[in-house]
C-alpha cells in the first residue's frame, strides 16, 4: 500500500470552483463561431470568384479549387448553424466558467503582453519577463525563485538558439548594448 | 533479403557518437513532453522542430522521431502513477494500470508498460522495414490522378468513419485546405486569398498553426482544469523487470492482438486512441475471467500499450511510402522533412535511400535505447510532476514562441501561432476536431497540384479518376468510405429486414 514517503502531491489552491457560475452556453458559442465561418466562407468565396473560379484553356483557374472548397465550408457551417439553433436552449451545456475563464485569462493575458514587448524588447527580454512574473504574480512562487529561474531560462535559451544552433531570435536594446 | 543490406547499412549511419547523443538527447526530451501536463507528442515534436533546422537530415529525423517515442512512453508514467492519461491513447491504460499502482505494484504496471509499448512499435517496425520499400516501389507507378484518388481516400476516411460530427470533420479539413491555398498559386503564380497582406504572401506556415493549434491551446486548457495531483512514487529494480519478462510468455496471445490491431489501424488514418480501446476491450473479451479487468490485471496494461504503439509507430508507415501522414504526429513530422527539402513520398526510397533507413534503423535502436533508459530513470521522470505548473506554462508558452519565429524568421507567425491558440482553444471546446485540419494543411497544396495536372491531362474530364482500375477502385472506395455511415445503417436495415422475413 502506499505510505506517505512514496506519495507524489501536488496542491492546486487556485483550482476553479466547480460550482462557479457559467459565462457562456455552448449553444452560444456554436452559432457566433458558425456565423464567423459562414463569413469567412463568403469572403474567401467572393475572393476566389474574383481570382477566377473557372477553366482556362489550359485547365482550371487558381481559384477554382479553393472556391469549392469555400463552398464546401459554408455548406458544412450552415448546416451546424441551424442544428444548433434548432436544438434549442434546454440542452445546453455550460462552455465555460467564471473561475475556468479567469484562469484562462492568467495565461492568455501575460501571452498577449509577452508577444508585444517581444516586438519591442527581443525575445528573450519578453522571456524574462513573462516567467519572472507569472511565477510570481500567478503561481505566488517566491520571488527570487521566479527571478532566479526566468533569468537561468532565458540565459539558457539564448545560449541554445542563438549561440549553439544559429536560430536567431528577435532582440531588443538589451541585446543591442551586449553587442549581439 | 535486400531490406537487410539496406537495413544494415542504416545501422552503420546511424551508429556515430553523435547520432546516438542525439537520439539520448531526443528521447529524455520526448519523455519530458509525454510527462508534463498540456504537452504531448505532436507539440513536442512541433516546438523542438526549429532545433534541428541547422543539422543534417538525418540527425534532424533521428533526434525528431526520437522525441516522438519518448513522448509514446512518457504518457504511460503519469497515467499508471497519478492516474491521468499525459495522451488521449493512454486513457485506456489508466483503467488497469492505476490500480495496481494502488496495490503497491506500480513497478511492475510501468514495466508491463514499457514493455508492451518496445513489442508493439518493434512489430510495426518490422512491417515497415519489409512492406514500405514494396508499397514505395509500386507506388512509383502512379500519376496525378493516382496520387490524388489516394488523398480524396485519407480525406473520405476521416470523414466516413470518424466518430466527430460529420459537418465538424469537413469544417475541419475544409480550413485545413484553404489555409494551404493562401498565397501564390503554385501553379499559374496567381496571388490568392491574400487581401493584400504582403505577410500572406508566403502563406500560412503548417508548423505555425500546429504550435499554436496543439501547444498554445493545450495550455489554455490545462489551466482550466484542476491541477492538483495526487500519486505515487516509483522506481524500478532489476528483479521486477525480469519477474514481469519472465511471464511475458503467458501473454502472447493479448500481445499478437493488439499488435495486429494496432499496425491496421495505425496505418489507415483512425489511430492509436482507437487501437488502445480496441486493444483492451478485445483482451478483456476474450479472457476467461473478464471481470478482473479494471481492478489491476497486468493484462488490461499490455493490451492497449501495445495496441497503441504499434499504431503510432504504424502511422509513419503511409508516411514514408505515399507521403500521407497517418496521424498527426506523423503530419508534423511530414512537415518538417519538406523544410529539409525531402519530398516525402516514393520517390524518397530511391533518391534518399541513406535517410529512409537511416530513419528505419533509428526506428529499432531508438526503440531498444528508450526502453533502457524509462526503466533505469522512472522516478526522476515522475518528480518532475511536483514542478509548480506555473513555472512550466511560461517556458512553454515560450518555447512555442521560439518555434514559431525560428520558422521563417517572422514576427507575424508568433501573432498568428497566438490567434491559432485561441482558435484551438475554441475548436477542441465545441469539438470540431484539429487532426484532418493538420492532415488537410499539411496535404493541401500537393493534393490541388495532383488534382490540376489530373485535370489539365484529362482537359477537364471527371472520367479521369475511374479510368484504369488502379485510380477507379482507389477513387470508388473514397466514396464508399465517405458515406459509409449512411452505407452501414442500410446494411443493417436490410439485415433487420431480412431476419423479420
Amino acid at each position: 500500500m502506499a505510505t506517505p514517503d512514496n506519495e507524489i502531491v501536488v496542491d492546486d489552491p487556485d483550482a476553479p470552483d466547480s460550482s462557479s457560475p457559467p459565462v457562456v452556453g455552448t449553444r452560444a458559442v456554436n452559432i457566433v463561431v458558425y456565423l464567423l465561418l459562414l463569413a469567412l466562407a463568403a469572403l474567401l468565396a467572393y475572393d476566389n470568384w474574383r481570382t477566377g473560379m473557372g477553366w482556362a484553356p489550359e485547365g482550371p483557374e487558381a481559384g477554382y479549387f479553393p472556391f469549392y472548397l469555400s463552398v464546401m465550408l459554408a455548406g458544412a457551417s450552415l448546416y451546424g448553424l441551424v442544428y444548433a439553433l434548432v436544438s434549442g436552449a434546454a440542452s445546453d451545456e455550460t462552455f465555460v466558467t467564471r473561475d475556468q475563464l479567469r484562469r484562462v485569462m492568467q495565461v492568455f493575458v501575460p501571452t498577449l503582453l509577452f508577444c508585444l514587448f517581444t516586438q519591442w524588447l527581443g525575445l528573450y527580454v519578453a522571456s524574462f519577463l513573462l516567467i519572472a512574473g507569472f511565477m510570481y504574480f500567478v503561481g505566488r512562487i517566491a520571488l527570487w525563485k521566479s527571478l532566479l529561474t526566468a533569468a537561468v531560462f532565458s540565459i539558457a535559451m539564448f545560449a541554445t538558439f542563438d549561440i549553439a544552433f544559429d536560430v536567431i531570435m528577435p532582440k531588443g536594446p538589451l541585446e543591442a548594448a551586449f553587442g549581439y | 533479403m535486400e531490406a537487410f543490406g539496406l537495413l544494415f547499412h542504416g545501422f552503420t549511419v546511424l551508429l556515430t557518437w553523435k547520432t546516438l547523443a542525439l537520439m539520448m538527447v531526443g528521447l529524455v526530451l520526448g519523455i519530458f513532453v509525454g510527462v508534463l501536463p498540456g504537452l504531448g507528442g505532436p507539440n513536442g515534436v512541433a516546438i523542438l522542430l526549429p532545433l534541428t533546422f541547422t543539422m543534417d537530415p538525418t540527425s534532424a529525423i533521428v533526434m525528431l522521431s526520437c522525441i516522438y517515442w519518448g513522448a509514446l512512453f512518457g504518457g504511460a508514467i503519469t497515467s499508471i502513477l497519478f492516474n491521468i492519461p499525459g495522451e488521449a491513447w493512454s486513457v485506456a491504460t489508466t483503467f488497469d494500470g492505476y490500480p495496481m499502482a494502488q496495490q503497491g505494484r506500480a513497478a511492475e504496471a510501468l514495466t508491463a508498460a514499457f514493455t508492451s509499448s518496445f513489442i508493439g512499435s518493434l512489430v510495426a517496425v518490422v512491417l515497415i522495414t519489409f512492406l514500405a520499400p514494396g508499397i514505395a516501389s509500386f507506388a512509383l507507378r502512379f500519376g496525378p490522378p493516382e496520387f490524388f484518388a489516394v488523398y480524396l481516400l485519407t480525406f473520405c476516411s476521416f470523414v466516413g468513419l470518424g466518430r466527430e460530427d460529420k459537418h465538424k470533420t469537413i469544417i475541419s479539413m475544409a480550413l485545413g485546405l484553404l489555409l494551404a491555398g493562401v498565397g501564390m498559386d503554385t501553379v499559374s503564380g496567381t496571388l490568392r486569398m491574400t487581401f493584400g497582406l504582403s505577410e500572406l504572401l508566403r502563406g500560412v506556415n503548417f508548423l505555425v498553426a500546429v504550435i499554436g493549434l496543439f501547444g498554445i491551446s493545450e495550455i489554455l486548457l490545462t489551466m482550466e482544469e484542476r491541477l492538483a495531483l495526487r500519486g505515487h512514487a516509483a522506481s524500478i529494480s532489476l528483479r521486477v523487470v525480469l519477474q514481469v519478462w519472465k511471464d511475458l510468455p503467458r501473454y502472447t496471445m493479448t500481445l499478437v492482438r493488439s499488435s495486429v490491431i494496432g499496425c491496421w489501424l495505425g496505418i489507415t488514418p483512425g489511430g492509436a486512441i482507437a487501437a488502445s480501446f480496441m486493444g483492451y476491450n478485445l483482451a478483456k473479451r476474450f479472457s476467461k475471467d473478464p471481470d478482473s479487468f479494471g481492478k489491476g490485471r497486468i493484462e488490461g496494461v499490455f493490451a492497449p500499450e501495445t495496441a497503441a504503439h504499434a499504431s503510432g509507430t504504424a502511422a509513419l508507415l503511409p508516411m514514408l511510402a505515399l507521403g500521407i501522414p497517418g496521424s498527426g504526429t506523423a503530419a508534423i513530422l511530414l512537415g518538417g522533412l519538406m523544410v529539409w527539402g525531402l519530398n516525402p513520398g516514393p520517390l524518397l526510397f530511391v533518391e534518399h535511400k541513406d535517410f529512409v533507413w537511416g530513419l528505419i534503423a533509428s526506428m529499432y535502436l531508438g526503440n531498444v535505447v528508450g526502453l533502457i533508459i524509462v526503466l533505469t530513470t522512472v522516478p526522476v521522470f515522475a518528480a518532475i510532476l511536483r514542478v509548480p505548473f506555473a513555472a512550466i506554462a511560461p517556458m512553454i508558452v515560450v518555447s512555442c514562441a521560439i518555434g514559431a519565429f525560428a520558422i521563417q524568421n517572422a514576427m507575424f507567425d508568433i501573432w498568428l501561432m497566438l490567434g491559432f491558440g485561441v482558435v484551438g482553444y475554441v475548436f477542441k471546446k465545441i469539438g470540431i476536431p484539429l487532426a484532418p485540419f493538420t492532415l488537410a494543411l499539411v496535404l493541401g497544396s500537393r493534393a490541388e497540384d495532383a488534382f490540376r495536372l489530373s485535370m489539365i491531362g484529362a482537359e477537364g474530364d471527371l472520367r479521369v479518376f475511374w479510368s484504369n482500375w488502379l485510380v477507379g477502385s482507389i477513387t470508388t472506395l473514397a466514396v464508399i468510405l465517405l458515406f459509409w455511415p449512411l452505407i452501414g445503417a442500410a446494411i443493417g436495415r436490410a439485415r433487420g429486414l431480412l431476419q423479420r422475413a
